[in-house]
């Protein structure tokens, strides 16, 4: 009998323990009932606490497991807690909302946890068939948690036009694997490297890039693939909406990262043009677009394309500082996002959800506590220093003028400009208009843990900015060895 | 150049394959008589006459049991080559599948639970 060596798991321990949780999770929820959603969701934050504590432990010297299909290094690492963190409090924030609006179900947790295996597994890839299948798992859950209002029409077409983009472009994201693969023989992210560390790459091969980049662009939502990006954003669930706009982002924009500084990062002047155009068109389309928003949700989704646009300015610099910019833009992004979406969990009147931005008036008389938090936050978004947001933008910047991409920087500092007039705008409906009636209170003890946590992080960050600076410059020195 | 050239034999099945379904269809188009009537021309049901039209909405659970076959479906389409070439996998494989039984399995406690296997 021939022998099968065992090929080394150990490097996928926090991907095993989610799923394994995901299942343990699924068993108890079905044989306890629907009255077990409580307690399932707890067990589902536990359970990411536990594999974010795992991977903490393991630490980030790089490894490669399963014959070379992953990875983990300090870059896997630094974006594996921001998905966890992502994950854990979007469960968090879900808990009330699903049993209000009568969705309580303890599938919606697992899902999450599967989807967040697909994102490790994501962000782990280190070869062309992990990132496939870690991409489909976490879209599969996604479409799911997509249309979980099953019963509202907007929610299920929201997860109908989620599904059919996203197979639309995992159909080109596959197609590009195949032109690569053929092109260069492998699928592995070392052989891809060591084959193109010259800079020699047919046309064929570029191709295929592009049409992975493609793919890619998508799930990151970047210009001109962002079409789903404000319909499902408006019809998901909010909860959802926020775990929408930050996890699966992080992970997409972490396997965006790998896949071009990692096997092809000796090309970057080809791909650099792609990355310059989607940046400055979700720049542009991010600014101007969110402009005419009358409801929240949309706003953020055009918002958030336009955070895409800045965070992309890195990546398309393509050095080891850009790269670095981007994981400062992506963690600050997390925690603006996150903090932003609780108030907008908060925005209920009469026990229904209120969506609309001149809901908010007057919101400094009535509760100027939330006020505060969410101007704090909408500061930071528009980059007024000395909140956070201000100073992920300057790193950025700052990547692109060391690169010589001095239109990209021209272009970002324009339409953050512009940006900051509908950030702002929101202020001083909250302060400077008359108050249209009062939010449903209390809001919840948990709610107002995360109000704070996130507030406090967005403003004391110019305090104390050493450990995020210092984890994201190790982060990305990972994916630059030698 | 070199690569493509691997793939010749693939162009030329390609050519074949849709050479030949041209030359049929046109060659039943051509050769036999056409001399269609309503009786011809309606659906054929195993001889009978048609008893409705095709394009009827039906019951979602008929989705849902497909659905659920088809996993199971294919479980079993990766358990045949399995269970012939257990004797050169070794533990490894052997493992490999019960661990992909388990997580299946966890799958059809669920649906089972959940009542999707009843019909009312």
């Amino acid at each position: 009998m021939p022998v099968v060596s065992v090929p080394t798991i150990l490097p996928a321990l926090p991907e095993i323990l989610t799923v394994c949780s995901a299942m343990a999770l699924l068993m108890l929820g079905v044989f306890r009932g629907e009255g077990s959603t409580r307690l399932v969701s707890w067990l589902a934050v536990l359970a990411l606490v536990l594999v974010l504590a795992v991977a903490l432990a393991r630490g980030g010297d790089r490894q490669i497991g399963l014959n070379g299909m992953f990875i983990t290094d300090g870059f896997a690492l630094f974006m594996k807690v921001l998905v966890l963190i992502g994950s854990a409090v979007s469960i968090v924030m879900a808990m009330a909302y699903n049993e209000r609006e009568r969705i309580a179900r303890f599938e919606f947790p697992v899902l999450v946890l599967l989807a967040t295996t697909g994102m490790l597994m994501m962000i782990s890839a280190n070869d062309l068939i992990s990132l496939y299948i870690g991409l489909e798992l976490q879209s599969l859950a996604l479409y799911v948690v997509a249309a979980f209002k099953r019963d509202s029409a907007q929610s299920t077409e929201a997860g109908l036009k989620y599904f059919v983009l996203g197979a639309l472009s995992s159909g080109m994201l596959l197609y590009g694997c195949s032109l690569v693969y053929g092109f260069a023989g492998t699928t592995n992210f070392a052989g891809l490297a060591a084959m193109f560390a010259e800079g020699n790459a047919s046309i064929g091969l570029i191709i295929g890039i592009v049409f992975v980049s493609v793919g890619l662009a998508f799930k990151v939502s970047a210009v001109p693939f962002h079409m789903w990006t404000p319909d499902v954003y408006e019809g998901a669930p909010t909860p959802v909406t926020a775990f929408f706009s930050v996890a699966p982002k992080i992970a997409a924009m972490a396997l965006f990262i790998r896949f071009l500084v990692e096997p092809f990062g000796a090309l970057t002047a080809e791909w650099r043009q792609i990355i310059w155009f989607i940046s400055v068109a979700s720049m542009l389309l991010g600014a101007f677009a969110a402009i005419n928003q009358r409801n929240i949700k949309r706003l953020m989704a055009y918002s958030s394309i336009g955070h895409v646009g800045y965070a992309l300015i890195g990546l398309a610099a393509g050095t080891e500082t850009g790269i670095q910019g981007v994981l400062i833009y992506m963690a600050i992004y997390l925690f603006m996002n996150l903090g932003t979406f609780t108030v907008i969990l908060c925005m209920r009147r009469d026990g229904r959800m209120v969506e609309a931005i001149d809901d908010l008036s007057g919101l400094a008389k009535t509760q100027p506590a939330l006020a505060l938090a969410l101007g704090i936050f909408m500061f930071s978004m528009a980059g007024i220093p000395p909140l956070a947001g201000f100073f992920s933008k300057v790193w950025v910047f700052l990547a692109a003028i060391h690169a010589g991409l001095y239109v990209l920087a021209v272009i970002g500092v324009v339409t953050s400009v512009v940006g900051a007039f509908y950030y702002i705008r929101i202020v001083k409906l909250m302060y400077f208009d008359e108050a249209k009636g009062v939010f449903d209170r209390p809001i919840g003890a948990e709610m107002q843990a995360i109000l704070v946590v996130s507030s406090v992080v967005i403003m004391l960050f110019f305090v104390i900015p050493g450990p995020l600076l210092t984890s994201a410059e190790l982060a990305a020195a990972a994916l630059f060895p030698g | 150049m070199e690569l493509l050239r691997e793939y010749l034999p693939i162009l030329i099945f390609l050519g074949i394959a849709v050479g030949l379904a041209v030359v049929i269809v046109v060659a039943s188009l051509v050769v036999a008589r056409q001399n269609p009537d309503s009786e011809k021309l309606s659906a054929y049901e195993c001889g009978f006459e048609p008893f409705q039209d095709a394009r009827k909405k039906f019951d979602v659970r008929f989705y849902l049991v497909a659905i659920l076959f088809i996993i199971f479906d294919l479980e079993v389409a990766f358990l045949f080559p399995w269970a012939v070439s257990l004797g050169r996998l070794g533990l490894l494989g052997f493992w490999s599948m019960i661990v992909f039984l388990g997580v299946l399995t966890v799958g059809f406690i669920y649906e089972w639970r959940k009542g999707a296997l009843e019909w009312e």
